[in-house]
């Protein structure tokens, strides 16, 4: 099966301005949002405060919790049902932490206790956080995202261009900003789990992002007539198919975290799924929209170095020249039924070409150079 | 490379056998002893096995103020050997100020002080008509010693208490400066660990102040050098709590570090439990002479400023023997015996951070993970075999020896599984597959452009491999942040997802190359279904 025909040819780099525009819009109702709820809604991993989970085995409803609380001067009480309602299963958020021995969770039990009888509570999980960890968190993860980030830049700039690591880090920010940012308008709550998935997507996107850039590199090798602009659309087009597809087994698996694996990591999932979306979607229209950007820049004065070392690197991977073709076997053994969306813009697949190998790639490239003009 | 095919599989059999090798004991029990011995069961994380992280802070510096009181006290006495007169003195923090009345014409004072406590500075003195007046601080080496002391010495108490309280693989460990990380795995009730771990527990032993009132005490009026405690009183009947006040003379007269042991005892009349304790030679000595000198006195036994008893001294008490009682439960008279045996803590501590998770939801935890992983798995490799047929297969089969290399070594280097652990096995098996759909995409492409099934391949392979090291090493590069930053369950997912990053190059790199080669080699196929 093969959902991608090869030589297709989707103009991802001349919609770049719509594409810019769209991000800019989710960008900014995150950060309207943001600006509307005095900043994250942080959980008590970063603010400090009390989590009680607790399963209630009488039915029983969030009301009847609340009043039996009343009055415990413990600050702001949320509460809220998770699991489902058979589950009979409360989260009891509480503004306040105790740092004496006669822990808060223990006065809730006694609270809930007196209600629905001492046999029918069962605390599952107690978190308390005290404020002044709450900030050392709050700023250790900060820091953890920075931190990521500035390593990842000296390493792309190591491996590719200063340029290509911008585009990497500007895709990284989007995706960083968009995700708090749906945290912000659903409401949800940012604790160290989200901190962590948040990292997972800074490596996650640049997973994609890197293969793009790869493609680019070599393809500044090879294809040196086309436009830079071309060329970055063309690179974008070879490494689509593995884009979606490592995006869609990867989205596979966190959709089921998302649906099975419990309260505990529900917005954990919640936050990858979210991460994994966009972060495909700026690999494709955010990362290498910015190096075309600079390219004026740095292509000049860099793209030499840049270019030859990455012959260096390709030369020195290089297998043993392939034997020469003996049988017409038939390379694309495939299913004449294909399924192909993006068939009806991209231009047909140049037909099979002449199997002498070495001058092929050039060929093809300024084929589909023609077409284009023609548009 | 390892060109030979033979030399590969070699190693790939050999690197599983050890893979299963290492992970056996996790999955079953019926194994010989020697096997179960030499590698562990996959050791899980509080969130799975239910238990209790703590962090506690100790109050450092509130060991080196307790170390001036007694310094003020004793300097007094120092003072009053030496002839002199001593006005008043007094400690704010950690500064003592004395005022005395000269006698000499030079002050010899200080140099008295400083000769004879060279651990502490003087910051100030000043000279008036007769009268002399230093301020004395400790100076900040000692301090940083003494406090960094009472951190260690709190850690080695804590450790005590819980290796006495019966809980299996406790990690108590210093965390920075002045933190204590305590982790108890699958801990029933933590509020009475909690209470255990974190009392003082110090005992001190003073006087009552009988000749002063305490009604005028009560009004404000206290004596100098007295201090109102009170008794925790529990009606027996009714449950209710009453407390009972003493006017108690400051003065310390024995604590408990000069104890040897203590035991619950059952009183044979009321079949009340109370606690044994036994003093040392020293504690022993000591005892005798406060008992023999405050004969008819009562005599204040107190724990953490809470009077447990006073009972009046009848007579001298020889044989180091003394108990202490109170409306105790015998499970409180047992955590009190303890907590005595293990010795005081040198400074109180704080709970800066508590996180307990009950065993049923453990469960629960593992149970859904388990599910989420073999799900989610099952999706890819159906999804891989539909997609790339039979290179789909050997990619799933990568894929499968991927997630039995993340679990041994797991099992293998003691690193913990946590929830968020096992999120990022389920996310490693979304990505694994990710080298290999480059390295397939490539080898469509090779073949598209007319090379031969097996120079595709190989073309495949090789172009690939500098994308998947690029891509995989920034994402490494992300997991071992996260590993530096995160605590608990966060670090656990750090761990499965750079072991999953790693192995799954080696799966998808090496192993499946391998069983190409292996095709082409030996099957002489013509034509790769992919």
């Amino acid at each position: 099966m093969r959902i991608f025909k090869p030589g297709m040819n989707i103009q991802f780099v001349r919609v770049r301005y719509i594409a810019i525009t769209i991000s800019l819009i989710l960008i900014l109702s995150g950060v309207i949002s943001l600006i509307v709820h005095h900043g994250p809604n942080y959980g008590i991993d970063f603010r400090g405060g009390t989590m009680i989970q607790v399963r209630i085995l009488k039915p029983t409803n969030i009301a009847e919790i609340r009043k039996s609380l009343q009055g415990l001067k413990l600050g702001e009480i949320v509460i809220q049902s998770i699991g489902g309602k058979s589950s009979n299963e409360y989260l009891i958020r509480l503004e306040k932490s105790s740092t004496s021995l006669k822990g808060i969770s223990e006065i809730v039990k006694e609270r809930l206790a007196q209600k629905f009888g001492l046999k029918n509570v069962v605390i599952r999980r107690v978190e308390m956080v005290g404020p002044k960890v709450g900030k050392d968190l709050r700023r250790k993860g900060l820091w953890a995202i920075v931190f990521s980030m500035i390593a990842i830049l000296i390493y792309i700039t190591w491996r590719f261009e200063f340029w290509f690591a911008i585009g990497a880090i500007v895709a990284l920010a989007h995706d960083v900003t968009i995700t708090v940012g749906v945290f912000s308008l659903t409401n949800k709550q940012i604790n160290l789990a989200i901190v962590a998935a948040i990292l997972t997507i800074i490596g996650y996107s640049l997973n994609d992002t890197i293969v793009v850039y790869d493609r680019i590199r070599e393809n500044m090798k090879k294809l040196q007539k086309i436009s830079f602009a071309d060329l970055v659309n063309q690179s974008i087009n070879e490494t689509l198919s593995r884009t979606i597809l490592t995006s869609l087994t990867t989205l596979i698996t966190v959709v089921i975290l998302f649906l099975v694996g419990g309260g505990v990591i529900h917005n954990f999932a919640f936050a990858l799924i979210i991460g994994i979306v966009v972060g495909t979607y700026s690999s494709i229209y955010i990362a290498s929209p910015v190096v075309l950007f600079f390219e004026p820049y740095g292509r000049n004065k860099k793209g030499a170095r840049a270019k030859a070392s990455a012959g260096r690197r390709v030369a020195a991977s290089r297998p043993k020249p392939s034997k020469p073709l003996v049988s017409s076997s038939t390379p694309a053994a495939e299913p004449a039924i294909e399924v192909s969306p993006a068939s009806q813009e991209a231009p047909a697949a140049p037909s099979k070409p002449a199997t002498k190998s070495s001058s092929k790639k050039k060929k093809r490239s300024s084929n589909n150079k023609k077409k284009r003009r023609k548009k | 490379m390892f060109r030979d095919l033979r030399i590969r599989f070699t190693i790939i059999i050999l690197l599983t056998m050890g893979a299963l090798f290492a992970l056996a004991p996790s999955l079953t029990n019926n194994l010989p002893d020697w096997w179960k011995n030499s590698v562990h069961k996959i050791k899980l994380g509080l969130d799975l096995q239910g238990g209790m992280h703590l962090i506690l802070e100790v109050e450092a510096e509130k060991a080196v103020e307790s170390y001036m009181e007694r310094t003020l006290n004793d300097l007094q006495s120092f003072l009053k050997n030496k002839g002199v007169l001593v006005v008043s003195a007094d400690r704010k923090g950690l500064d003592i100020q004395i005022k005395y009345v000269e006698a000499g014409n030079k002050d010899i004072v200080p140099s008295l002080i400083t000769n004879r406590y060279p651990e502490l500075e003087v910051l100030k003195t000043t000279r008036q008509a007769g009268h002399g007046e230093i301020t004395l601080t400790i100076n900040p080496k000692q301090k940083a010693a003494m406090e960094r002391s009472a951190v260690d010495q709190a850690l080695e108490t804590i450790r005590n208490r819980v290796d006495q309280f019966g809980v299996t693989e406790p990690d108590i460990s210093r965390q920075g400066k002045d933190q204590i990380l305590v982790q108890l795995p699958g801990i029933k009730d933590p509020e009475r660990a909690i209470k255990l771990i974190g009392k003082t527990a110090l005992l001190e032993f003073k006087l009552v102040d009988d000749e002063h009132s305490l009604e005028e005490a009560l009004k404000g009026n206290i004596p100098p050098g007295d201090e109102i405690l009170y008794q925790r009183i529990v009606d027996p009947d009714t449950g209710a709590v009453t407390r009972k006040p003493y006017l108690i003379k400051k003065k310390t007269l024995l604590t408990g570090d000069v104890l040897k042991d203590a035991r619950v005892r059952i009183n044979s009349q009321y079949g009340e439990p109370y606690v044994a304790i036994t003093f040392d030679s020293r504690g022993a000595e000591e005892f005798e002479k406060i008992t023999a000198k405050y004969v008819k006195k009562r005599l204040a036994i107190i724990l953490d400023n809470n009077v447990y008893s006073a009972p009046v001294i009848q007579e001298r008490i020889a044989g180091g023997r003394a108990q202490i009682t109170g409306n105790f439960t015998a499970q409180e008279a047992h955590d009190l015996a303890i907590v005595l045996r293990a010795g005081a803590l040198p400074a109180p501590v704080k709970i800066l951070e508590k996180r307990t998770v009950g065993p049923t939801l453990g469960e629960d935890s593992i149970r859904r993970g388990i599910t989420s992983v073999i799900i989610g798995g099952l999706l890819v490799v159906v999804f891989m075999a539909f997609y790339y047929k039979l290179s789909g297969v050997v990619a799933d089969l990568a894929l499968f020896l991927n997630v039995i290399f993340i679990l041994a070594i797991l099992a293998a280097f003691r690193a913990t599984l946590t929830l968020p652990g096992i999120a990022g096995i389920v996310l490693t098996i979304g990505m694994a597959v990710d080298a290999n759909v480059l390295i397939f995409e490539r080898i469509r492409e090779e073949l598209w452009i007319g090379k031969t099934p097996r120079a595709a391949m190989e073309a495949g392979f090789s172009k690939a491999f500098i994308t998947i090291l690029d891509a995989n090493v920034t994402t490494l590069i992300a997991a071992v942040v996260l590993y530096q930053f995160g605590t608990g369950p966060v670090k656990g997912f750090a761990v499965t997802l750079s072991i999953g990053i790693v192995s799954s190059m080696f799966t998808a790199i090496v192993v499946s190359r391998a069983i190409f080669d292996l095709a082409f080699e030996k099957r002489r196929i013509r034509k790769i279904s992919i």
